[in-house]
């Protein structure tokens, strides 16, 4: 999606850091960079409880333009959980629990990795 | 603390409403929601408060905010909020205790900056925060010397949004500014300026001490503007309640900078004849805001050219005149303002002016010249006690120069004043032009040859009903001034002199 290649660098590892820390928190990917005509979804994980979560992973080096999370407008919240159905259609999963939470990631010149994790965004 | 709670005070006319702002900081995305009926000023709160914490040096809550204003229902308006939104936002977010939240009311408009910008209509807002037990408030610095009126609140002014916050946390006040004292007025205008018109300056006095309204009809040039705008230097000064009042109705209508707060002069507002019904009598929809006439409480309404009024336009003011206040209803609310004046009005003879003296030159038609004075409606002309012909002064009356200072004058109104309202000690109005008909009639009856004369006026048809009323009323301030016990004869014709400035009637 990103056109600048050090951008799209840069949600890589983004998506790689919030992949990993939900695994040892016990939940298991089951998809990752979904990506339909409509968009694409980051991060696709279950919980031990069979909640199936969709994760927006937004990655900033930066918060010269605001913080990464304010970057998350209703109407964008609204298209993930749309793209969150498609999801479940596509994966004949309809009728299961979902939530849909928002990662904010900054990477701080130092490599440290700052997360802001918001659960249930809608 | 994810909640924060303070009040604050919406004005609805003069008088406020209390409104208890409640923040509620929580785990959601970044968003900002207010609610609560804000009307556009106070919607953009959200980008000039969070400019101004962050350049506070403090963070924003990068979580959902919500701001909510109760009553729900009231329509809320103004910047006056932002302060007090700005700290419980702080004090949600943990940054302030809740403690320091406690510590004062308050009041101002945020910059984005960070500084602290005055607001509108701060006395009356603390006025009734102080009727709800208010003890200390924090307004912006350039509100300091308005809010410093009320001898009984702790006045605490400061520039900007990070001082208070030190002042919450530390009680370390960054400034201390001091009230100064008013300065002494010099009054641009005097009575002594004004050559000759020795009769018009004696029934300008006697509308002074009585309160009666006044109509001027002279020549382009003759004075007639001269005498009004220096009408309010011969009224008695406001007393302290007073000067409060009239200052919390020009700190609504922002025109407090025109006007010393601490000012005892009583207000004399001219309102141009081409002013519409909302600028006279006060509207506007969500802050509804005093009209001219309002401004004019306790003062002088000055309307020049008044036949040049739209039709309908002076109208508007019977209402007031009659009860000493004017309602405004809009489809969400209704504001009160007081809005007793004396009423002045100034017309040319007739259209082209000239129609005065010998009336040589005067190009209009006779039907002309009788229809423009027929503008002003009959019911509003009833309201008005003293018509005056203000002709031309004489060469000899421009040569002389030895006339009396505005001082002399206002001290003689204040003495008549004086002598009306011990007499009317036990009755609810102060000033003879407020005397009811029945008491007229009554209680203060003119002596029996005065009462012979009108009555003869009556039974020969020269004097209706509220002609009749308006003669004793003005031969009683006539009375006062010359400290006549019960207006006789005399006073009777020069009544009657008085009104009947203009044929007709």
């Amino acid at each position: 999606m990103a056109k600048n290649p050090n951008a799209a660098k840069l949600g890589e590892v983004g998506e790689e850091f919030v992949a990993r820390s939900l695994t040892t928190k016990g939940m298991r990917v089951l998809d990752r960079n979904w990506r339909i005509k409509e968009g694409e979804i980051d991060l696709v994980v279950v919980d031990r409880e069979g909640t199936i979560i969709f994760v927006e992973v937004k990655t900033r080096s930066s918060i010269s333009h605001g913080d990464p999370l304010e970057s998350i407008n209703n109407e964008k919240a609204f298209r993930i959980q749309r793209l969150a159905l498609a999801w479940l259609a596509t994966h004949q999963r309809l009728g299961s629990r979902y939530r849909i939470d928002v990662a904010g990631i900054l990477v701080a010149r130092s490599g440290e990795f700052l997360m802001d994790y918001r659960e249930g965004i809608l | 603390m994810t909640l924060a709670r303070t009040i604050s005070i919406n004005l609805l006319g003069l008088k406020g409403e209390p409104i208890e702002i409640e923040v509620d900081v929580s785990n959601g995305l970044p968003a900002y929601s207010l609610l609560g009926l804000p009307d556009a000023t106070l919607s953009e709160s959200r980008d000039r408060i969070r400019a101004a914490i962050l350049n506070s040096g403090r963070n924003w809550p990068n979580r959902k905010v919500t701001v909510s204003l109760s009553p729900a229902w009231l329509p809320k308006s103004g910047s006056a909020f932002d302060l007090p939104i700005a700290l419980s936002i702080l004090t949600a977010s943990g940054q302030l205790k809740e403690s320091d939240l406690s510590k004062a009311f308050f009041l101002g408009e945020l910059s984005l900056e960070g500084n602290l910008r005055p607001v509108r209509g701060v006395l009356p807002t603390l006025i009734a925060a102080r009727d709800r037990g208010v003890k200390r408030v924090i307004v912006p610095k350039e509100n300091f010397q308005e809010a410093g009126l009320l001898k009984d609140l702790e006045v605490l002014a400061f520039s900007k949004l990070s001082h208070v916050i030190n002042f919450l946390e530390s009680g370390v006040r960054a400034e201390n500014p001091t009230l100064i004292d008013a300065p002494k007025e010099v009054a641009k205008h005097d009575m002594s300026e004004v050559a000759g018109h020795i009769e018009n300056k004696v029934a300008l006095e006697i509308a002074a001490a009585g309160g009666h309204n006044l109509l001027m009809i002279g020549a382009p040039g003759s004075g007639k503007t001269m005498l009004a705008e220096r009408f309010s230097t011969i009224l008695p000064p406001l007393d302290e309640d007073e000067a409060i009042e009239v200052s919390g109705i020009h700190s609504i209508a922002g025109t407090l900078k025109d006007r010393n707060v601490l000012s005892t002069e009583p207000p004399f507002i001219a309102p141009h004849h081409s002013t519409t019904i909302p600028a006279l009598v006060g509207g506007g929809s969500n802050l509804i805001k005093p009209g001219a006439c309002s401004l004019a409480h306790r003062g002088v309404l000055f309307i020049d050219e008044a036949p040049e009024c739209d039709s309908g336009l002076l109208d508007a003011l019977r209402q007031p005149m009659e009860s000493g206040s004017i309602t405004i209803s809009r489809s969400a609310l209704t504001a009160s303002f007081p809005a007793r004046f004396i009423l002045l009005l100034a017309a040319n003879p007739c259209p082209c002016g000239r129609f005065a003296g010998r009336g040589r030159g005067c190009q209009c038609t006779s039907l002309q010249v009788r229809r423009y004075l027929a503008k002003l409606s009959g019911p509003l002309l009833d309201r008005v006690d003293i018509r005056l012909r203000v002709e031309n002064p004489t060469r000899v009356e421009l040569s002389t120069s030895s006339t009396e200072r505005s001082e002399t004058i206002r001290n003689r109104v204040i003495r008549a004043r004086a002598i009306a309202a011990e007499r009317f000690a036990q009755e609810p109005f102060r000033l003879n032009s407020q005397i009811p008909p029945s008491f007229l009639r009554e209680k203060y009856r003119p002596s029996k040859d005065g009462m012979a004369l009108l009555h003869a006026l009556l039974d020969k048809e020269e004097l209706s009903a509220r002609g009749f009323h308006r003669t004793i009323r003005l031969s009683w301030s006539i009375a006062d001034m010359i400290g006549a016990i019960v207006p006789g004869k005399a006073e009777v014709e020069r009544a009657l002199l008085l009104r009947s400035g203009i044929p007709g009637e």
